[in-house]
């Protein structure tokens, strides 16, 4: 297959050759004409080699024109200047060397004539294609299929009219010559409307366009005249006549009818074409907002670019745009000749005027855009548009922009910066709810951290002798707890087992619960009475708690030589005791302050110690209210009642399985559906 | 999920909490008893016969002010608690520093 550039090789090197030889065949003819000799050169041959150089610069500009990648319309009309202008120059040399030879006998001569006439004719020739390559590529831009089919005919109709060359017509005497003529032009005019590029030119553009334009219409009629002349005063003796050439004449009609139809539409397009502009720039403006959360830009690049295209859009003497971040910190963003004071002014003019409530309320959504705008009194300024910023239904700034003309704004631009601040409230939005997404993975990820640590608190493994078996579990609502339960050993024969409940949830329960095993393992070494324990743990946890938080707590002695058990309660829900030779279980109720509510002396009178006798297959169960508070699904509350009668039916099981059942009879009175507090239990069977 | 009203009888001030306390409604008790504080009442009784729970930030709440109360000669009682209810204020041992009684008119023999 053969390229582009092989084609466009092909074609300069057949226009050149067919124009070379054109111009000897000419010559030649000429000769033979005046020396009345036979050169064996018919007319006919002369007008097949211009037609091949006809076909040759139309191949070569097709491509290079119609091709090239740039829809540049100045570019493409420069392009038609620059061909005319190279060929104005040459013909003008022409002329000027004409001007020299003066009336000598040169200038008369028959071959010094024809030579410079097809110099004229190739130079002609390329700039005439050349501008109806570039009219058909602006024809058809924005085409339509009935538009092609149209100018297909067309583009047929006038590349066959080169057929008539080889019969040697007279313009002026031969019909069908005339009447093909017309009416190829009447093709060519029906085509010249399709003028839509000009709309997409701006002001500056449309001006060049006018001036370029011009000056192809100067060119064409320069060489229009030009052949004419040469037509007139030589007709005898050119062998070539471009006046009686049905396609260059075709061409020469058409591009003249294109230049002249497009500088008019220019020009009438020409005042209008601000409020083009402006339409063209909104749109690209409202690209730029919806578009910059994706290009990564920060809140305040997107204010930026609101406050711009907003006062760029209704032509606003100045703006200005308050708005309070995430953080509730207030970013001012104004135009070079306003200052706070300054805004401060116009606000308290605002607050004279009927859209005063934008200033003073929180609005949740833009109702009627009528009410944005208003005319100011003692300011420079004489009328305003205040926009208020909305995002995730709360107003969180507003935007002014001020005019010194009064009634500066009309529904029009009202509607526009109105979308303009709506797009750019959807960024910031995204923005803010993308950050928020990131904020909440990281604290996901430290909660799982402190969920760890937490979990690290607990006791990986509890003590125990061969005189009991020992189970705890401790299961949390959320990813961290306030639940604590732990045991210790004094001695041989002594243990601590301890549990505790820190008020309210989460992870502040999880920080006063690592404080609750600080002072746990700072008291329990003393080896101090249950009293005394909680006494001074009230004290110290009197110091770090903060007001309202307090811990309940159970403490537990056993001493397993003596068989005897101290304990003491500071607000924690009772403990449940299986006593296996009455076979059933009871609560041990006493009195007992919780940690960390009485915070002044005064303590010791609102703590109990109790003792506690037990025998083999005794049970004690500790355990934290999210056991008993525990809800079905009619809102029904496990209780204590259900606490008792469980170990009283898994009495007889081992501290690990009475776990797992209570457990899973929790789980199946609850129902499945997740618990809403933190549960914990520590199981203590003797042998 | 609390409605808590404020009634004043005599010089007594009566607030009413209808509903639960759990941790994110103990905010609105809190204001509640600050307001009485601040507001100089001396007398406070708590009408807690249409609180159906509380939990331990709603016992903190209460425990939060027994100093002031004590400092300031302010006197607060809760009457007419569910069994329930009573029960969570008594295993904490609340009911040894803040006076819970039957009835309102109990409650206001006690001043």
């Amino acid at each position: 297959m053969l390229l582009n550039k092989h084609v466009i090789r092909f074609s300069v090197i057949f226009g050149v050759l067919s124009w070379v030889l054109l111009l000897v065949v000419d010559l030649l003819i000429l000769f033979g004409a005046i020396n009345n000799i036979s050169v064996g050169f018919q007319k006919e041959i002369s007008a097949i080699l211009l037609n091949l150089f006809f076909l040759s610069l139309y191949t070569f500009y097709t491509i290079k024109v119609v091709k090239a990648e740039s829809i540049n319309f100045i570019d493409l009309l420069w392009r038609v200047f620059v061909t005319g202008l190279l060929a104005t120059i040459v013909s003008f040399a022409i002329r000027v060397f004409y001007m020299l030879l003066g009336d000598t006998s040169l200038a008369e001569n028959v071959f010094i004539v024809n030579f410079f006439y097809h110099v004229n004719l190739g130079l002609i020739a390329s700039f005439l294609l050349s501008t109806f390559i570039v009219w058909k590529r602006l024809i058809l831009y924005q085409k339509t299929k009935a538009l092609i089919s149209r100018w297909k005919y067309f583009e047929y109709a006038i590349l066959a009219s080169i057929i008539f060359n080889l019969f040697g017509y007279n313009l002026y005497e031969d019909a069908p010559f005339y009447i093909t003529l017309i009416i190829l032009l009447i093709m060519g005019l029906v085509l010249s409307v399709n003028l839509k590029w000009v709309a997409y030119l701006n002001f500056k553009q449309k001006w060049k366009s006018i001036l370029l334009i011009t000056l192809t219409l100067l060119y064409l009629s320069y060489f229009f005249i030009n052949l004419k002349s040469y037509s007139t005063e030589y007709s005898r003796i050119l062998v070539t006549d471009l006046v009686n050439n049905l396609f260059v004449l075709a061409v020469f009609g058409f591009t003249f009818l294109y230049c002249i139809f497009s500088l008019l539409v220019i020009l009438f397009n020409l005042p209008t074409s601000s409020v083009f502009e402006q339409k063209l720039e909104d749109v690209i403006n409202f690209q730029r907002l919806s578009q910059s959360i994706q290009k990564g830009k920060t809140e305040q690049q997107v204010l930026e670019i609101l406050l711009d295209s907003s006062s760029g859009a209704v032509l606003a003497e100045d703006a200005w745009i308050e708005i309070q971040g995430r953080d509730g910190k207030k970013t001012l963003l104004h135009s070079e000749k306003l200052d706070a004071e300054a805004i401060d002014e116009i606000k308290d003019a605002v607050k004279q005027t009927r859209i005063k409530n934008l200033l003073e309320t929180d609005i949740y959504s833009i109702g009627n855009t009528n009410k944005l705008t208003a005319t100011l009194k003692d300011t420079k300024y004489k009328s305003i548009l205040l926009i208020p910023l909305i995002v995730q239904n709360r107003q969180v700034g507003i935007m002014g922009l001020l005019k010194d003309v009064l009634d500066g704004f009309n529904k029009e631009m009202t509607d526009i910066i109105n979308t303009f601040a709506n797009q750019a409230c959807i960024s910031i939005e995204n923005f803010r709810l993308l950050n928020e997404a990131i904020e909440n993975e990281r604290y996901k990820e430290e909660l799982k951290i402190a969920s760890k640590v937490q979990k690290s608190l607990l006791p990986s493994s509890l003590v125990c002798n061969e005189l009991f078996d020992i189970s705890g579990f401790s299961e949390s609502a959320d990813e961290v707890g306030g639940d604590y339960y732990d045991t210790f050993q004094i001695n041989e024969h002594k243990f601590v087992m301890v549990i505790g409940d820190v008020s309210g949830k989460g992870t502040s329960a999880a920080f006063n619960m690592s404080q609750m095993k600080g002072v746990f393992y700072s008291l329990v070494q003393l080896d101090l009475s249950p009293k005394d324990f909680m006494v001074h743990a009230n004290a110290a946890l009197s110091k770090c708690l903060e007001k309202t938080s307090f811990i309940t707590l159970s403490y537990f002695v056993v001493d397993t030589k003596t068989r005897k058990i101290q304990f003491s309660r500071a607000g924690h829900c009772p403990t449940l005791f299986f006593d296996k030779s009455e076979n059933q279980s009871f609560f041990l109720r006493n009195n007992g302050l919780g940690l960390g509510i009485l915070r002044n002396d005064g303590y010791e009178n609102h703590i109990q110690v109790n003792n506690l006798e037990y025998s083999c297959e005794d049970i004690i169960m500790l355990y934290t209210d999210g056991i008993t508070e525990a809800k079905n699904e009619e809102g029904e509350e496990f209780g204590y009642n259900r606490l008792k009668e469980f170990l009283d039916e898994n009495s007889h099981l081992d501290p690990g399985l009475i776990q797992e059942n209570l457990i899973l009879t929790l789980f199946d009175f609850v129902g499945g559906k997740s618990t809403y507090d933190d549960y914990t239990a520590l199981i203590i069977k003797f042998k | 999920m609390i409605d808590i009203s404020n009634n004043i009888e005599d010089d007594f001030l009566v607030i009413s909490l209808d509903g639960e306390v759990d941790a994110s409604s103990s905010i609105h008790l809190d204001k509640a008893i600050d307001e009485a504080v601040k507001n100089n009442h001396k007398k406070i009784l708590v009408d807690g016969s249409k609180l159906s729970y509380i939990s331990s930030a709603g016992l903190g709440v209460f425990m939060s002010y027994i100093q002031d109360f004590d400092s300031q000669g302010i006197k607060l009682i809760l009457f007419g608690l569910s069994e329930k209810v009573k029960n969570v204020f008594q295993i904490l041992g609340l009911d040894q520093l803040l006076k819970i009684c039957e009835s309102k008119e109990e409650a206001k023999q006690l001043f």
